[in-house]
């Protein structure tokens, strides 16, 4: 553990970038104009020098093996609860930030091409770093109470980004939707902290010592403070039952959609997760019910894909799908094979997402997939990172999402989950399948009006091109033994996991086999249906599936509808009968009172006289006794 | 020689004689002689005083009072002719205007 000033640097960066770029569009605003370059300088900039930070702390690490502390002032000492302002640097802190900066980056330079011309294009990058410099807290966070802060600040910033075309009403409603469904997690991440906090008593609160703590702590409060903790994973990571806002976040332009599922947000309850990963690893069955939570809404998320419409859509339910790998990985205790996947799917689904940006810019805001498919414009990069994102999302070897899902898939297997193996399984031919039906709509299903060149900024098209050689190697990084790798991104977060894979290499040969066969039957029917599509009859949005299995309009009946219903009663019955009531009547009495002590206020003169004798008198015979004058 | 009690009983007389004027009367012009009267009660206490201590402080405070009374007069007269000019009456019991609940 050494100390470092570098740490906080990461987090500053971005955080003046935001603080500059917010300034200068007020005077933007209010005074004269300022040209976009300027924001874009200090919009991309700021995570570049995070980044820069971060690959020197990281490169300093390989080369010394340190791990890295920053306290920069106690912040809250009440009693024996002291709470530093202290950042970590370890393995899994530097990791994360590594490509949460890096993405980060790539996606601030998109948006500089995709926000072009747009009046908030200075607001937006206020955000866009706000955005960044929230998720790096969380990350950088050495103890719950600042990755709350981190986690409260993605909060803000995705309801701020999410609503960003804050004239259009949807918009509004979409980012009070995320906010809301988010404040529920974090309510449960708050009693989860409490919980654990109390569990603990009187220990100092950051991970390190919590880590060294956790053996004194009671199993029960230990337990119920790890659900509380998963309570809020689930509304940030989009888990069943708190997913609902996901989708409805494609209202946002799309950079925010790309930094939400890549880099920022989304992720951030999986990472929570392995912070805590000493808690989980105690805590009995919880481990298992994660898992299953994983499985069952990476199923869930997939079937809904495969009859969206919506280009967006499709991509935020993939993203929902992955998520439910990356728990099934972390739920298991396969923390560095969750991670790894995050770093992959951080790779391909930023590029599927500028893609995506990329196209719906190009076709002025079209997002159907079939309208899109009937006014085809030729857009050769964007359609070839496209085909690399999606194959890597399919899970086709040599790409890196075959390496990261094969590496979960084969770690329920070993730990004898097979249901979450088939289910993963399944999971993985539709995927495979809804991200091939989109590809065969996009770009080759037969249209007979021909294709109209688009010019495509090379703000958009260079990170996509980064992205994708990023989406094809990252894989690499953690090769398989039996493949001739290394393990690279397992040893280097070897320290959260609870287990190992130790299988025999027919085994994983068979598994690894079996997957890629999955995904190719996956991709074949895709092929079938849609290559020779007619997309002037789109598919019609009927039925359970299309209509998302009705989730919606059920939480609507049973959430909204309820409180609805509650705040009426206690606006219309409690508030104004029994509160107002209440409080009314004794003003009221009070009014009473002094009507009847005004009517000596009779404007009679000579009563008045008679009022200030008697007082007077008085007065003097109270001196003349008491004062015995 | 007439004692001091006697002056104060005369003087504590006319005092009370102006008091029950002004609560009892109302005729504006009776309060404003019987507020006169009260004053003049005073005024002659003082007096007396001053003559048994041999002090000219009391008669000082005497000739004062007597000359704002002058200064007062001319005031109050002035307000009675106005309030007779707006009711044609000098009854105190109709000018009400400053009742709870009055409307102005």
């Amino acid at each position: 553990m050494m100390d470092t000033s570098l740490l906080v640097w990461i987090i500053l960066a971005p955080l003046l970038g935001a603080i500059l770029n917010g300034g200068f569009y007020f005077y933007h605003i209010k005074k004269k104009p300022i040209p976009e370059i300027v924001f874009s300088i200090i919009g991309t900039g700021t995570p570049l020098i995070a980044f820069l930070i971060t690959l020197t702390l990281f490169l300093d690490m390989v080369d010394t093996g340190n791990t890295y502390k920053q306290v920069l002032f106690t912040w809250l000492h009440i009693d024996n609860l002291n709470i530093a302002m202290g950042f970590l640097g370890d393995n899994l802190a530097i990791f994360m930030s590594m490509f949460v900066t890096f993405i980060g980056w790539l996606i601030h330079i998109y948006a500089i091409g995709y926000m072009r011309g747009d009046e908030g294009f200075g607001k937006f990058f206020a955000y866009f770093n706000l955005f960044l410099a929230s998720m790096l807290i969380l990350v950088l966070a050495d103890n719950p109470v600042i990755l709350f802060i981190g986690w409260e600040g993605v909060g803000l910033c995705s309801y701020l980004l999410i609503a960003f075309y804050y004239t259009d009403k949807d918009n509004v409603l979409a980012g009070n939707k995320a906010f809301i469904a988010n404040r529920v997690g974090d309510f449960g991440f708050l009693l989860g902290i409490v919980t654990l906090f109390f569990a603990l008593g009187g220990v100092d609160l950051n991970f390190a010592s919590l880590e060294a703590n956790i053996g004194n702590a009671s199993p029960s409060l230990l337990a119920l403070s790890g659900f509380l903790l998963f309570v809020g994973a689930m509304g940030k990571s989009a888990q069943i039952p708190l997913f609902v806002w996901l989708p409805d976040a494609m209202a946002g332009p799309t950079p925010i959609s790309a930094l939400i599922h890549a880099a920022t947000m989304v992720t951030a309850g999986v990472y929570m997760v392995s912070r805590f990963h000493f808690l989980y690893t105690g805590i009995e069955g919880i481990g298992i019910f994660i898992a299953y939570i994983g499985a069952f809404s990476a199923l869930f998320a997939a079937i809904i894909a495969t009859r969206q419409q919506d280009i967006k859509k499709i991509l935020a339910y993939s993203t929902m799908s992955q998520l439910g790998y990356m728990f099934i990985a972390v739920g298991l205790g396969f923390y560095s094979s969750g991670l790894f996947h995050v770093l992959t799917h951080a790779f391909f689904k930023a590029m599927l997402f500028m893609g995506a940006g990329g196209i719906i810019i190009a076709l002025h805001h079209q997002q159907n997939i079939f309208k899109i498919a009937q006014h085809r414009a030729s857009l050769p990069i964007i359609s070839a990172t496209f085909l690399i994102g999606v194959i890597a999302i399919s899970g086709i070897p040599p790409f890196s999402g075959f390496f990261s899902k094969d590496a979960i898939l084969a770690a329920a297997f070993q730990e004898g989950q097979y249901l979450i193996w088939l289910i993963g399984m399944f999971t993985a031919f539709l995927t495979a399948y809804y991200m091939f039906r989109m590809y065969f709509i996009l770009f080759i299903a037969p249209n007979k009006h021909g294709k109209s060149y688009v010019y495509t900024s090379r703000t958009i098209t260079i990170p996509l091109v980064i992205l994708a050689i990023g989406a094809i190697g990252a894989g690499f990084l953690n090769l398989p033994a039996i493949l001739g790798g290394e393990h690279m991104v397992d040893t280097w977060l070897s320290k959260l996991n609870s287990t190992q894979l130790h299988m025999s290499h027919l085994t994983e040969y068979v598994l690894m086999i079996v997957s890629v066969a999955v995904a190719a039957s996956g991709i074949f029917v895709a092929y079938k249906k849609y290559a020779n599509f007619d997309v002037f009859k789109p598919e019609e949005e009927k039925g359970l599936i299309a209509n998302k299995f009705y989730v919606d309009e059920f939480y609507n009946i049973v959430f909204v509808q309820f409180a609805k219903k509650i705040s009426r009663f206690i606006d219309k019955v409690i508030d104004d009968k029994i509160i107002d009531g209440f409080i009314m009547s004794s003003s009221n009495q009070f009014i009473e009172f002094g009507k009847k002590v005004a009517t000596i206020q009779n404007a009679n003169v000579r009563f008045y006289a008679a009022f200030m004798l008697i007082g007077m008198s008085a007065i003097f015979i109270y001196l003349f006794f008491s004062l015995g004058l | 020689m007439i004692s001091l009690t006697s002056y104060a009983f005369v003087s504590m007389i006319l005092f009370s004689i102006g008091v029950i004027g002004v609560i009892a009367r109302r005729n504006i012009f009776i309060i404003y002689m019987s507020i006169e009267l009260m004053l003049n009660a005073v005024t002659l206490f003082l007096v007396t005083f001053a003559r048994y201590h041999f002090n000219m402080d009391p008669q000082i405070i005497t000739i004062m009072v007597i000359s704002i009374a002058a200064a007062e007069a001319a005031i109050f007269f002035s307000v009675i002719i106005l309030l007779y000019r707006s009711k044609k009456s000098l009854d105190t019991d109709i000018f009400t205007t400053l009742k709870q609940g009055e409307k102005l």
